[in-house]
């Protein structure tokens, strides 16, 4: 990529971030104005609350780790020209069998197997449930917005009789990990940062986002995925194994999801417990959108949304907390507005219909909906 | 066993199915119309939310029907002018507003009634004979004027859609916008109208659900909207079909209410909720391959 692209790239990166934080704020002080609270109490509250201490600091990346893998999730399932909604679902699963699994392991497992082995159950379990959805989209042409919703549905019943029934759990959470199988905190590193919940998860999650770009840009698999999701027709009559690079980036995109929650319960929580993690996976929606096929994008977005949750605890006092759910649901909507808005009519939008001509593929050339940097336009 | 085949069970399956029946009926207008709409559960939530706030304030149920219905067209509509004049994607529109709706109406009973979960109790409407006998129960179902709207509503939809000027507008642009687009229809205005009256009649289903608990409840819709997706899409965009396939949900909840009560909480009780959502996925299944779906889904007329 050249260096004018990139430039190009940065201006066009902080609209829609910069509108997004506009409304947010304005909404914010909208709100405040309506429980009778001053504008400015509440804005100072919030932003005291995130980024006024170093403590703050350190819970807005804590907040933000699992928003960095969802966001992945989805771009990676957007890049092929997949819906994966179902993010909610597979970090359900995945953090309870990370749960599960690093609570069983022998007392006595080093971290350099026990953690592996945490994250390796994760990925599984969490690709394993994208599995289904992924083969029914690309062996039947069942449309994987529909199977995901369902088995999130699915998934929100399945998670308590697993924790119940299967694994004789007595209270809807599963037994404590064990010690090594939990991730060091930050503040080892960086002792400003003491007390806050922010674990070397959140490194490891920056490294995943630039890692997952590097692997789309310079692999085969990769790039073929892309392809896919930029026009299918082309790659299949090109040779391209369209249904199998659907299935993998399903997959690559469930284990990622899966990687969400699991993060918070090995750094954080030691253990899993029943709705740990909801929301996650449709925050990462808005921090893929705000990302716009960037690493840096997605961390940042991440942080932002981070930082929303996290002032949302510190606003408490003044406006109840659900102000800043309010305030994600129109930052998403203002994000993709001014993502659209900007890119202006030339670019069709993606046509999502359930693919009914041939039962293997899309319908039709599937214009990806989200700008890459790179990508033909 | 008698307890299946009783008036009571067919009453509660009624009862139960209204609110996936309109929410899926608005389903279909929005999709016929060529507009992605998985934003049901935050169309349900709204109406819901509106309804019982003004019939609680007002004192009036009919005037709670009324807000309600008309809450719940403004939001569509709003889903509509984001997709169709803002061209955000439906799916994100769709999911943010779910979101928002579950948001804006638990900050808004904070707001307004001060309370983090349920509304206080409203009377609705109070129509036909009292008593818990199942002819009372299907009498009352059958007077209760947020039913008849809705029957009537559902009843005429096929009707308007297959028959009507503006019908054939509407199916114009949600199989081939931009044929129709070409021949001087307004695609997005169409669909804009599509969506008003889809969030219309999904409305109805919110209020049902509303006037039925008598208060509302955070996250009431509980998925309903998202079941209505499902029966959309099984019944292959046709409501006559799309109804029936929510009759059978209702029964299906009805059953588990009547097996609950007969049997003790069994192990798999959180298991038999889920038959519906497993139901619904093998029928896709096998569906697949001969999908119904309108070309024009989620197409817009200028590329």
């Amino acid at each position: 990529m050249a260096r004018p692209e990139l430039a190009a790239t940065w201006t066009r990166s902080w609209l829609p971030a910069a509108l997004a934080l506009a409304g947010i704020v304005l909404l914010l002080d909208l709100i405040s104005v309506a429980f009778g609270v001053a504008p400015l109490a509440t804005l100072r509250a919030a932003v005291a609350g995130s980024w006024g201490t170093p403590y703050g600091v350190g819970q807005v990346l804590f907040k933000a780790t699992p928003l960095i893998f969802t966001g992945l999730s989805f771009e990676v399932a957007f890049r092929a020209g997949l819906f994966n909604i179902g993010a909610e679902g597979q970090l359900a699963l995945a953090s309870l069998a990370a749960g599960w699994v690093g609570a069983r392991l022998p007392p006595g497992t080093p971290w350099i197997v026990a953690i592996p082995v945490c994250f390796a159950a994760a990925t599984a379990t969490g690709a394993l449930a994208a599995l289904i959805p992924a083969l029914m989209r690309a062996r039947l042409g069942v449309h994987e917005i529909i199977s995901t919703i369902m088995l999130n549905r699915i998934v929100d019943g399945v998670v308590p009789f697993a924790l119940v029934t299967l694994l004789g759990a007595s209270s809807l959470r599963t037994a404590d990990l064990i010690p090594g199988a939990s991730l060091p905190k930050l503040e080892r590193a960086v002792p400003a940062l003491a007390g806050s919940a922010a674990s070397v998860a959140f490194p490891l999650a920056v490294m995943a986002a630039f890692g997952v770009h590097a692997w789309l840009r310079r692999t085969r698999a990769g790039r073929e995925m892309r392809w896919t999701g930029q026009n299918a027709e082309a790659c299949r009559a090109e040779g391209i194994d369209v249904p199998r690079r659907l299935v993998q980036a399903m997959l690559l995109s469930g284990a990622l999801a899966g990687l969400a929650m699991s993060a918070t319960v090995l750094g954080y929580k030691g253990y899993y417990e029943l709705g740990l993690g909801t929301g996650a996976g449709f925050t990462g929606i808005a921090v893929a959108l705000l990302g716009r096929g960037h690493p840096l994008g997605i961390v940042l977005g991440a942080i932002l949304f981070g930082t929303l949750q996290q002032a949302g605890l510190a606003i408490n006092a003044h406006v109840p907390k659900e102000a800043m759910d309010v305030l994600t649901a129109v930052a998403i909507v203002l994000v993709a507005l001014a993502n659209r808005a900007e890119r202006g009519v030339k670019r069709a939008a993606a046509p999502i219909a359930p693919p009914n001509a041939s039962p293997t593929a899309p319908t039709a050339p599937t214009a990806p909906t989200q700008a890459a940097p790179e990508a033909v336009t | 066993m008698s307890a299946l085949f009783s008036l009571t069970m067919l009453a509660e399956t009624l009862r139960i199915a209204t609110p996936y029946a309109c929410a899926a009926v608005g389903g279909i207008w929005a999709e016929r119309s060529g507009v992605i709409q998985i934003g049901l559960e935050g169309v349900l939530l709204v109406s819901a939310f509106s309804s019982v706030a003004v019939a609680a304030l007002s004192g009036s149920a009919a005037l709670g029907l009324l807000a309600g219905v008309a809450s719940g067209a403004l939001y569509s509509l709003l889903h509509g002018v984001l997709v169709e004049r803002g061209r955000v994607h439906a799916v994100i529109s769709g999911i943010a507003l779910n979101l928002l709706a579950y948001a804006g109406t638990r900050l808004s009973l904070r707001g307004l009634f001060d309370s983090a979960s349920n509304s206080p109790s409203i009377a609705g409407f109070r129509f036909g004979p009292t008593g818990s006998g199942g002819a009372a129960l299907l009498a009352r179902f059958l007077a209760d004027p947020v039913t008849l709207v809705a029957i009537a509503a559902a009843a005429l939809t096929p009707v308007v859609l297959a028959r009507t000027r503006f019908g054939l507008r509407l199916r114009a642009a949600g199989e081939n916008p931009v044929a129709a687009a070409s021949v001087g229809i307004d695609v997005p205005r169409v669909r804009l109208a599509a969506l008003l009256v889809s969030g219309a009649v999904c409305a109805l289903g919110g209020v049902h659900l509303a006037f039925d608990q008598h208060r509302f409840e955070s996250g009431m819709s509980n998925g309903r909207g998202f079941m209505a997706l499902a029966a959309v899409v099984v019944s292959g965009w046709r409501a006559g079909r799309a109804v029936a396939a929510c009759v059978i949900f209702g029964a299906l909840e009805a059953l588990q209410i009547v097996l609950q009560e007969e049997a003790s909480r069994g192990v798999g009780a959180e298991l038999i909720q889920l038959l519906p959502y497993v139901a619904t996925l093998g029928v896709l299944g096998f569906a697949a391959g001969r999908s119904a779906a309108p070309e024009g889904l989620g197409k817009q007329a200028e590329a």
